[in-house]
């Protein structure tokens, strides 16, 4: 997994609130084998003014040009400012995965969907909970002001504005120590390789039927 | 202190390290990988950058997509019709060769079901604890394996660090005493012992399959009745090892031999029970009591005696209860009260991990030897597990009698077990299936599924209904 430490990037706000997986990343789109290549089909339904079917080439379609990820001023965006409840619906992995191939590294919002912020850890997204008045304070900002980037701090937990103003945010601790060392499940896992190793080698003599003949690879040599 | 069960001493044998919150870390044997769940747990690898752990664990074989009629099998990949099958297929064969992991593709003579195959091929050994993205997984713990399903994400887990994070589950012993009668089988037992404690009857727990009846079981047997562990809410199953498990690992292709061999056969044989051991919850059943079973709702739980009636839910006075059966019913166009030998039969399908086996195709083909499939029934076919036991029902003769009697004669695959390749059951017929599962449109869209034995399968291809297999001899 990606780590995440500070990021210092533009911010496009999507002004709506309970976003829901479907609205992020539509059904048709999870016959996929892949995990990535998700991105371009990013809020799909909205971005595009046609629909989006999994094998279509996406470059040939009509955009959407009143649909914020298209406007030339939030091109490169990497962080979403958004609404309440972000992310309800269905607890497709899909929805992370696409906001991530897209490029986004952090979201900031009044509220999410439980499941999907879960899920946002998992991929290394960095889901951040502010006030409301605070969301709608930055949200103001950012349509004044073209070009408008925060700063993600993680390691100090602020969200730092233009003006050097700094926002505290806060971030459950082991959560916190998986991004910043960029640590998934099996990060964690490999944190005690030297473990499985000396219980391998341990096995390996205690029961040698499962890795000597027992072995799948070395049989079909010889067999 | 008591002593230990089957389950505690595989758990404890695998424990790489126990964590404060509870969670363990539990070493992994054998990864058994398929086409379907496996994809996006190899690209993750690739976008760690992180190569398998331990690439001689896993062992893989394409069976979910795959189609099973000679001739789309004899064109390859080529014969795959739906393209997005067709990539799910290749992804496979692309993974494993890049991953260095072994695979039996589609076109080797030993592909099959996966849960076939593994046993077979003597990939599943005792006192091993064995994954696979798939929650059938179960099926190994006749061999005294500790298997069990898993997740894209915890596949990806075991590919990396060959261990898997766990919970420990409670121990349950379902006992099942006495003798069978004859023409009650294996898949009867699990069917009555899953009527009995529900489908959530084992939630949380490892169920250790025990008693007279469950020992004179073959392997294959033995086999069925784990398969269906998870259908009882328990993710593993497992039968302890005794005489009838060690001659059936010797001499398959992937076991150990020679002086290991030797010693391993000593190390299984503790694979037991301690005498003293407790369990969390005890279910007896009595073998001599179980008649042959047939599903008649949209859950494995729904099911009663073939000489049984159809629940009436007028009768149920709990409202959920009531509720769960009028809507099975709707689904399965059944009235309550009525008898399952009135139920008719558009399809029959003998196939599926729980009854694929050799000797699940001798019993069926013992009752269709001679006689014809009735003209009512629309599609009957027989789908075996694995190339193997294509093979050896061949030199067997079985194919002959099937097909002598109007049965079709498939390539090894899930098939209408769950309707991901063309094998797919037409909304509102009817289908005896030997398969696991009859949830709603799982055989296809609309279909109504009635699970049973091979036996019973066979019997109801003839007769065009539901028959007692007992009193057809
Ligand atoms: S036969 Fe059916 S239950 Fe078994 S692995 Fe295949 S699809 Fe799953």
């Amino acid at each position: 997994m990606k780590k995440f430490i500070t990021e210092k990037g533009l911010v496009v706000p999507v002004d709506r609130a309970n976003v829901d997986t479907d609205f992020i990343i539509p059904k048709q789109f999870l016959k996929s084998i892949k995990r990535t290549g998700f991105g371009v089909n990013l809020f799909d339904e909205h971005r595009y003014l046609d629909k989006g079917l999994p094998d279509a080439d996406n470059s040939q379609r009509p955009l959407n040009m009143d649909f914020v990820l298209n406007q030339p001023r939030y091109q490169g965006a990497s962080i979403l400012l958004a609404r309440d409840n972000f992310g309800c619906g269905s607890s497709r992995e899909h929805a992370p995965w696409a906001l991530d191939d897209y490029g986004f590294r952090a979201i900031l919002a009044p509220s999410f969907a439980d499941i999907f912020f879960n899920n946002c850890f998992k991929n290394g997204l960095l889901p951040i909970v502010l006030s409301k008045e605070i969301i709608s304070e930055l949200f103001a900002e950012v349509a004044a002001k073209p070009g408008y980037q925060l700063t993600v701090n993680l390691t100090e937990q602020f969200v730092i504005r233009p003006d050097g103003t700094s926002i505290p945010f806060a971030v459950d601790a082991f959560r916190k120590h998986c991004l910043l060392n960029g640590l998934d499940d099996i990060g964690l896992t490999l944190e005690d390789a030297e473990h499985i190793k000396q219980f391998e080698a341990n096995w390996r003599q205690a029961a040698p039927w499962y890795f000597a003949n027992g072995n799948p690879n070395n049989r079909a040599k010889t067999a | 202190m008591s002593g230990k069960t089957l389950y505690d001493k595989i758990w404890d044998a695998h424990l790489v390290k126990q964590r404060a919150d509870g969670t363990a870390l539990i070493y992994i044997d054998r990864h058994l990988i398929h086409e379907v769940t496996s994809p996006q747990a190899f690209e993750g690898l690739r976008l760690a950058k992180r190569k398998p752990w331990r690439a001689d664990a896993n062992f893989a074989t394409p069976d979910h997509n795959i189609p099973t009629t000679r001739d789309e099998r004899s064109q390859g990949l080529a014969g795959i019709k739906d393209p997005v099958s067709k990539i799910q297929v290749r992804t496979l064969d692309d993974n494993c060769k890049e991953f260095g992991i072994f695979e039996l593709d589609m076109n080797d003579a030993r592909q099959g079901i996966v849960h076939v195959v593994g046993p077979e091929q003597g990939a599943t050994l005792p006192g091993m604890t064995i994954v696979c993205g798939d929650s059938h997984t179960s099926t190994h713990g006749a061999l005294g394996a500790l298997a069990h399903g898993i997740g894209t994400s915890e596949v990806e887990h075991v590919l990396a660090t060959q261990c898997l994070m766990q919970k420990k589950a409670k121990n349950m012993q379902v006992l099942v005493t006495g003798k069978l009668q004859a023409g009650v089988t294996a898949k009867d037992i699990v069917l009555a012992i899953i009527g009995r404690i529900g489908t959530a009857g084992g939630t949380g727990y490892t169920i250790e399959f025990a008693g007279e009846a469950i020992q004179a079981l073959s392997i294959e047997g033995r086999m069925t009745v784990c398969n269906m562990a998870i259908e009882a809410g328990a993710r593993a199953g497992l039968i302890a090892v005794d005489q009838a498990t060690l001659d059936y690992i010797k001499g398959r292709p992937f076991a150990p031999t020679g002086a290991i061999l030797e010693q391993a056969l000593v190390a299984w044989r503790s694979l037991v029970s301690d005498a003293d051991a407790v369990f969390d919850s005890v279910v007896e059943l009595d073998a001599a009591s179980i008649e042959p079973q047939v599903t008649w709702g949209t859950s494995p739980e729904m099911v009663t005696s073939v000489n049984g009636r159809i629940p009436d839910p007028a009768q149920e006075p709990d409202q959920t209860r009531r509720g769960n059966i009028e809507q099975a019913l709707k689904y399965m166009g059944l009235s309550g009260g009525s008898a399952i030998k009135d139920i008719k039969l558009d399809c029959i399908f003998i196939g599926s991990c729980t009854n694929s086996r050799i000797e699940d195709l001798r019993e069926a083909a013992k009752v269709v030897a001679g006689k014809r499939v009735a003209s009512t029934v629309e599609l009957a076919m027989v789908v075996p597990g694995s190339g193997l036991v294509k093979q050896q029902a061949e030199l067997e003769g079985l194919d002959k009698i099937f097909i002598a009697a109007g049965l079709e004669w498939r390539e090894p695959g899930c098939s209408m077990c769950l309707a991901m390749n063309a094998d797919q059951l037409g909304a509102g017929k009817h289908c005896a299936s030997t398969s696991n599962r009859n949830f709603e449109g799982r055989q296809g869209f609309g279909g109504r599924t009635h699970l049973v034995s091979p036996a019973m399968a066979a019997a109801a291809a003839i007769h065009g209904h539901f028959v007692d297999v007992r009193e057809l001899a």
